[in-house]
């Protein structure tokens, strides 16, 4: 979005709470690296020269993407200053943040979805004894005890903790409710170059059947490590994690509740991953492309045991530890502007707030499929960098002053 | 349902859609109850009615009063009168799932032709009859096989009847704990 500003001539800051990539830097564990390939992270003049396109960035790789990024657009960047208030001023905004206050035309809200660990309400009848642990706060297994590990979600932070914690010694138990399951690799090609390419990332927010349902589709299963390999439910059971249903429930006696659903949360996951590679198919074979990669072929369904345990004590010592896994929510506890719908999410149309001057960015699926990916912030800023500028356009032209002098 | 749209499951998805769209702005109009009342017969017979619910803001009526009766076989030395209440939970979950299976069809534009569903579940008696603590009194497992003829490829009428499970009340309440308060007054 600076970049965009700065091309459009508009004056703008950028605050930032801690250093640049605060969120890299402090609230990630220690394996993990960007889902997309280097070649997808694409900012606005800025792309991967190196020479591992395929590869996927570590976390002080993608730390130094970023301060590298900001260096070469030299972004007007005040680091250490954590907004504290953003409220409608005369026309325009104020934000107070603990160094100062600034007046402002127009806000972008660029804060990102995964501010706080959603936590489920059950959490509250974990009995005592059983640590509990957020994404946000896990950095590797030596942190946890020894000892069975419960894993409560099944996406993308999920899988991935619960693949290095098993590999740990620590036996995991992953509760799993509803999830989209992707290959790392089809035919030859990764999944985001074949979702890039069939046009399924840029596909637009106001094109889709149901954009709260798109807006609120988990992560996709996957992990970016060096090898490649997918990492799935077949694929964890096979190192012995024990699979169960959605996490339901804690009774009096301290004993996890799974859902009986867990064979249909699969099957609605496996059908979904075959449409979706028919849907790459189709567009290999229309674009006529189709020589170009192996043959197509399906993933071998989700294996669910015959009767999955419904039942888990976790008064015996067997747990040791509980990781939520349940997504993120953003905080806009800051937010003094009342736009809030009641679900607590800012109510905007494709990032352009219910109210004048205000923009966000950076959401699931805010304007396009990719809103949420490094690579989808480019299109999407200068969409809403434009929209920004002939907001301020009007307003000076409408501008009491402005008429009078035009007499 | 669209003019030109020859799909007809008999499912007015026109209506579903609208009302979803309502409550999503009016949440305190989609607050229901359901209410049924029992009245014992004798022996292990009795008979449940259901006659009113309360939603969309006020007392609603179904058309006609209907009752279920209840009892269990003759080989738990019953009169058999009527079926078990865990047949009939059986068939509440059946008519879930396959009322669901209609609507989503319908929304899909998928015309059925004949949807068949048998059910089987597996229960250890020794649990109701208190003859050993560590087998629950309920199933160990439900099997629900559907046959169905449609206008569909096998994986789209899988993918219908795998997101009528999901938006099922019945298979919802069977496959997650719910609290229940027994009171006498």
């Amino acid at each position: 979005m600076s970049w965009w500003l700065a091309r459009r001539s508009i004056d703008h800051v950028v605050l930032e709470r801690g250093a640049v990539a605060n969120s890299w830097k402090t609230e990630r564990w220690d394996s993990l690296t960007l889902l997309t390939p280097n070649w997808q992270s694409r900012l606005p003049g800025y792309g991967y020269e190196g020479n591992d396109p395929d590869g996927f960035r570590t976390m002080p790789e993608t730390i130094g993407f970023i301060e590298q990024y900001a260096r070469t657009i030299a972004a007007p960047v005040h680091t250490d200053t954590r907004v504290t208030s953003v409220r409608s001023r005369s026309g325009g905004y104020e934000v107070v943040t603990d160094q100062r206050t600034w007046q402002c035309d127009t806000v972008v809200l660029a804060t990102g979805a995964c501010n706080v660990p959603v936590i489920p309400a059950v959490a509250a009848a974990v009995p005592v004894g059983v640590k509990t642990l957020t994404p946000l706060a896990y950095r590797n297994p030596g942190q946890l005890e020894e000892g069975g590990v419960l894993v409560v979600g099944a996406s993308a932070s999920g899988i991935q903790i619960a693949d290095e914690i098993q590999r740990s010694g620590r036996p995991v138990t992953l509760a799993v409710g509803e999830h989209v399951r992707v290959p790392r690799v089809y035919r030859g090609k990764d999944i985001k170059w074949w979702m890039d390419a069939s046009g399924v990332l840029d596909q637009r927010y106001d094109e889709v059947d149901d954009i709260v349902r798109a807006r609120n589709v988990p992560s996709l299963q996957l992990a970016g490590y060096p090898d490649r390999r997918t990492i799935d439910l077949n694929s964890l059971a096979a190192i012995g994690v024990k699979l169960v249903g959605r996490l339901a429930g804690i009774n009096a006696e301290g004993k996890a509740q799974f859902s009986g659903s867990l064979r249909n949360v699969c099957a609605l996951a496996d059908l979904k991953m075959n449409r979706l590679l028919g849907t790459f198919d189709e567009w290999a074979a229309t674009s006529g492309r189709d020589s170009e990669f192996a043959a197509p072929h399906r993933f071998a369904a989700t294996e669910v045991e015959e009767s999955p345990p419904l039942l888990l004590d976790l008064t015996r010592g067997k747990i040791k530890t509980i990781i939520w896994a349940t997504g993120f929510r953003p905080d806009y506890s800051w937010l003094d502007v009342p736009i809030l719908d009641r679900k607590g999410q800012v109510r905007h149309d494709g990032g352009v707030a219910d109210t004048p001057g205000l923009y966000l960015m950076g959401l699931p699926f805010l304007r396009r499929r990719k809103s949420s990916l490094i690579d989808g912030v480019g299109d999407d800023a200068r969409d809403l960098s434009a929209h920004l500028a002939a907001y301020l356009r009007d307003r000076v032209l409408s501008s009491p002053e402005l008429i009078a002098a035009r007499g | 349902m669209a003019i030109n749209n020859p799909v007809n499951n008999g499912v007015n998805t026109d209506a579903l859609f609208g009302a979803r769209e309502a409550l999503t702005k009016a949440p305190e109009a989609a607050q229901f109850k359901w209410r049924a009342s029992c009245e014992w017969i004798r022996g292990t017979q009795s008979r449940s009615t259901v006659d009113g619910f309360y939603g969309l803001g006020a007392e609603q009526k179904h058309k006609t009063k209907f009752t279920y009766d209840s009892d269990h076989p003759e080989v738990f030395a019953s009169e058999d009168a009527a079926a078990t209440p865990v047949e009939i939970v059986l068939a509440g979950l059946a008519g879930c799932l396959t009322a669901g299976i209609a609507a989503v069809a319908q929304a899909r534009d998928v015309q059925l032709r004949s949807v068949k569903a048998t059910l089987e579940a597996g229960m250890d008696i020794r649990g109701i009859l208190g003859a050993d603590p560590d087998v629950r009194n309920g199933f160990d497992g439900i099997k629900v096989t559907y046959k169905i003829d449609a206008d569909a490829s096998a994986d789209d009428i899988k993918a219908i009847v795998a997101q009528s499970q999901k938006r099922s009340a019945v298979y919802d309440i069977i496959t997650n704990p719910t609290n229940v308060t027994v009171e006498v007054k």
